[in-house]
C-alpha cells in the first residue's frame, strides 16, 4: 500500500514537472517576443510616428500616419460591414433556424471560413473585386477584412444566444411579445457581453492581418482617404519595411508592430473584462 | 371516462352550471410521434382556480403549454382537437398568437426575470400593448408590484436589476409582470417548487386574491397546496384526465381508485 502510494506521488511529481516545463517553454517564447517588441518598438516611439507619413526610400525620419489612418479606416469599414451580417446570420442560426438543415450547412461552412488561411481570403477578394475593377483599393481591403470578421461574429453570436436559457425566451413569448422583439430586447440583452466580446475579438483579428490587404488595398506612401485607391495600412507597411535595408524603415516596422500589439492587447483585455462581467450577472 | 363527463355536466355540488372561460375538447398532443395527451375534455371555469395534479410525466405541463400555444416555438410539436377561449378556437392557426398570449398569461416553475431593472421588467410588457406617459406608467408598475405583494420590498430599488432579487421575490416579480398586461387567464406551472415556505405562502395568498379577477390554472405536486388554493382539481395520469371535480370532492371522496391512491400518497 505504502509503496503504491509513494509511486503515485512520484508519478505526480514527474507529471507536474513536465507540465510546468512545457508551460514555461511556451510562455518564455511569448515573453521573449513581447520584450523584444517593447524594446525595439518603444525606441522609435515619438510624435513624428503619429504626424508624418511613411518616408520614401533613402530619406530620413518619417512616421506611420498614413498607415495608422488607413488601418483605422479599413478596419472600421470591415467591421461595420461584417458585424451586422455576422450577427444576423448567427441570430438566424440560434433563434429562427435552430433546428433547420440550413443551419447545419451554414455552421459547417462558417467553421471552415473561420479557420481558412487569410491569404486565401485576400486572393478571393483580389479575384472578385480587384481584378474586375482593374486596380487595388481600400474598399477591396475593407471587404477582405469584412470576410475575416464575419465568421468570428457568426460563431460568437450563435454560441452566446444558445447560452440564453429557453425559459427566458418562453417567458417573453408568454407575454405576447413578437419573436423579433423578444430577440432584440431580451435575448440580445442577455447575450450582450458575449456578443460584444466576439466583435472585439473580430476587430483584433482583422487589425493584425497582412495577407488579405496585400492583394487588395496594397499600400500607399501618401495619406489617402479615398476608398477607390490604394491605402496604406500597418500590417503591409510592417511587412514591407521590416526586411528593407533602411534603418529608419526597420525602426518604423518595429514601432508599427508595437502599436498593433498594444491595440490587440487592449481589445483582448477589454473582451475578457466584459466576459467576466457577463458571467457575474 | 364516464365519471368525468358526469362531473363536467354538473360541476358544483349545488348543481349551478358555471360559465366556462376555457373549454378543452378532445385535445391530443404530439411530441413528434409520441402521443402525450390522449384526448382531454375539460372546462376551466371563469374566475376560479383549477389545480392540475398527477405523477411526474403525466402531461400537466404539456396541457398548460397548449393553452397559450407555447409549443408553437418548437417544430415537431402539435396539438389536435379544440381549445375554446370564450368561443374562439386557440388552436386555429389563423388566430393572432401574440394577442392570444396577451389574454393567457403564464408563470413558470423557475423564476425568469428579464435581464433588466425591476421597473423595466414590468413596464416592458405593458409597452407592448399600450403607449403610456411616464407618470401613468409609474402608476401601473406600482399597482402591478402591489398586486404581487412585492411593492414594499422593492420600492426603493426599482431601478436596480431584477436579477438581484431573491428567488421568491423574482417569482412575485414574474407574477406582477404577467398581471400588469391584464390577461384573462393565468397559467401557473409549479410556481412554488423553487420557493421557501414563506414565499410559497405569499404566492398562494396572491393566487387566491387573483382568482377574484382571473381564471387560473395551476400545476402543483403539493397536495396541500392544491387543496388550499383551488376550487376545482383535475387528476391526470399517463396523458389522460382521470378525474375532475370540485376540489373538496376530489380530496374527500374521489370516485376513481387511482385518484384516491395518488392523493393519499400511495403512488406517484
Ligand atoms: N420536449 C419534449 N419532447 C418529447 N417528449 C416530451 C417533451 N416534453 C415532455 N415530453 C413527454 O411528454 C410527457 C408529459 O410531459 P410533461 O412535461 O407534460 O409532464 P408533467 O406532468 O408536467 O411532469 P412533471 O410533473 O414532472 O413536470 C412525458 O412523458 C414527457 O416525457
Ligand atoms: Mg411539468
Amino acid at each position: 500500500m505504502d509503496a503504491k502510494y509513494a509511486r503515485r506521488r512520484h508519478t505526480n511529481t514527474v507529471a507536474m514537472t513536465l507540465c510546468w516545463g512545457a508551460a514555461l517553454f511556451g510562455i518564455s517564447w511569448l515573453a521573449f517576443i513581447l520584450v523584444a517588441l517593447l524594446w525595439n518598438g518603444v525606441a522609435g516611439l515619438n510624435i513624428a510616428v503619429f504626424t508624418e507619413v511613411t518616408p520614401g526610400p533613402g530619406s530620413t525620419g518619417g512616421g506611420l500616419l498614413n498607415a495608422i489612418v488607413g488601418s483605422l479606416i479599413m478596419t472600421t469599414i470591415g467591421v461595420a460591414i461584417g458585424t451586422p451580417i455576422g450577427m444576423l446570420a448567427g441570430t438566424y442560426m440560434a433563434e429562427y433556424g435552430r433546428y433547420a438543415k440550413l443551419t447545419k450547412v451554414v455552421r459547417f461552412i462558417n467553421d471552415i471560413l473561420l479557420s481558412a488561411p487569410s491569404i486565401i481570403i485576400g486572393l478571393f477578394i483580389y479575384e472578385a473585386v480587384v481584378v474586375p475593377l482593374g486596380h487595388f483599393s481600400a474598399l477591396a481591403g475593407s471587404l477582405a477584412l469584412a470576410v475575416i470578421v464575419i465568421p468570428v461574429v457568426v460563431r460568437t453570436t450563435e454560441d452566446m444566444l444558445l447560452l440564453v436559457p429557453n425559459t427566458l425566451r418562453e417567458a417573453s413569448i408568454a407575454l405576447g411579445m413578437p419573436r423579433a422583439y423578444m430577440i432584440m430586447r431580451v435575448a440580445y440583452s442577455a447575450a450582450r457581453a458575449g456578443i460584444v466580446t466576439g466583435v472585439l475579438l473580430a476587430i483584433a483579428r482583422a487589425s493584425g492581418e497582412t495577407a488579405p490587404l496585400l492583394f487588395t488595398a496594397l499600400s500607399s506612401p501618401f495619406l489617402s482617404l479615398d476608398l477607390g485607391k490604394e491605402m496604406a495600412n500597418l500590417p503591409v507597411i510592417i511587412n514591407n519595411f521590416a526586411g528593407s535595408p533602411y534603418e529608419n524603415w526597420r525602426q518604423l516596422a518595429w514601432t508599427g508592430a508595437l502599436l498593433i500589439t498594444l491595440a490587440v492587447l487592449t481589445l483582448s483585455v477589454g473582451a475578457r473584462v466584459l466576459t467576466r462581467q457577463g458571467a457575474q450577472k | 371516462m364516464n365519471s368525468v363527463a358526469n362531473t363536467l355536466a354538473d360541476p358544483t355540488p349545488g348543481g349551478d352550471a358555471l360559465p366556462a372561460k376555457l373549454r378543452i375538447k378532445n385535445l391530443k398532443f404530439f411530441y413528434g410521434a409520441t402521443l402525450a395527451l390522449k384526448g382531454i375534455d375539460l372546462n376551466l371555469y371563469d374566475k376560479h382556480v383549477t389545480a392540475f395534479i398527477g405523477p411526474s410525466g403525466c402531461g400537466k405541463s404539456t396541457l398548460l403549454r397548449v393553452l397559450n400555444r407555447m409549443y408553437d416555438l418548437y417544430p415537431n410539436q402539435r396539438a389536435e382537437g379544440q381549445v375554446l377561449l370564450d368561443g374562439d378556437n386557440l388552436l386555429d392557426p389563423r388566430l393572432d398568437i401574440n394577442l392570444l398570449r396577451a389574454r393567457v398569461g403564464m408563470v413558470f416553475q423557475k423564476p425568469t426575470p428579464f435581464p433588466m431593472t425591476i421597473y423595466e421588467n414590468i413596464a416592458f410588457g405593458i409597452r407592448l400593448y399600450e403607449k403610456l406617459p411616464k407618470s401613468e406608467m409609474d402608476g401601473r408598475v406600482e399597482t402591478a408590484l402591489k398586486g404581487a405583494a412585492l411593492w414594499n420590498e422593492v420600492k426603493d430599488k426599482l431601478h436596480t436589476s431584477g436579477l438581484g432579487l431573491s428567488g421568491g421575490q423574482q417569482q412575485r416579480l414574474c407574477i406582477a409582470r404577467t398581471v400588469a398586461i391584464k390577461p384573462e387567464v393565468i397559467l401557473f406551472d409549479e410556481p412554488c417548487s423553487a420557493l421557501d415556505p414563506i414565499s410559497t405562502a405569499k404566492v398562494e395568498e396572491l393566487i387566491d386574491e387573483l382568482s377574484a379577477t382571473y381564471t387560473i390554472a395551476i400545476v402543483t405536486h403539493n397536495m396541500q397546496q392544491a387543496a388550499r388554493v383551488s376550487d376545482y382539481t383535475a387528476f391526470m395520469y399517463l396523458g389522460e384526465l382521470i378525474e375532475f371535480g370540485p376540489t373538496n370532492a376530489i380530496f374527500t371522496s374521489p370516485k376513481n381508485q387511482r385518484t384516491q391512491e395518488y392523493i393519499t400518497g400511495r403512488f406517484g
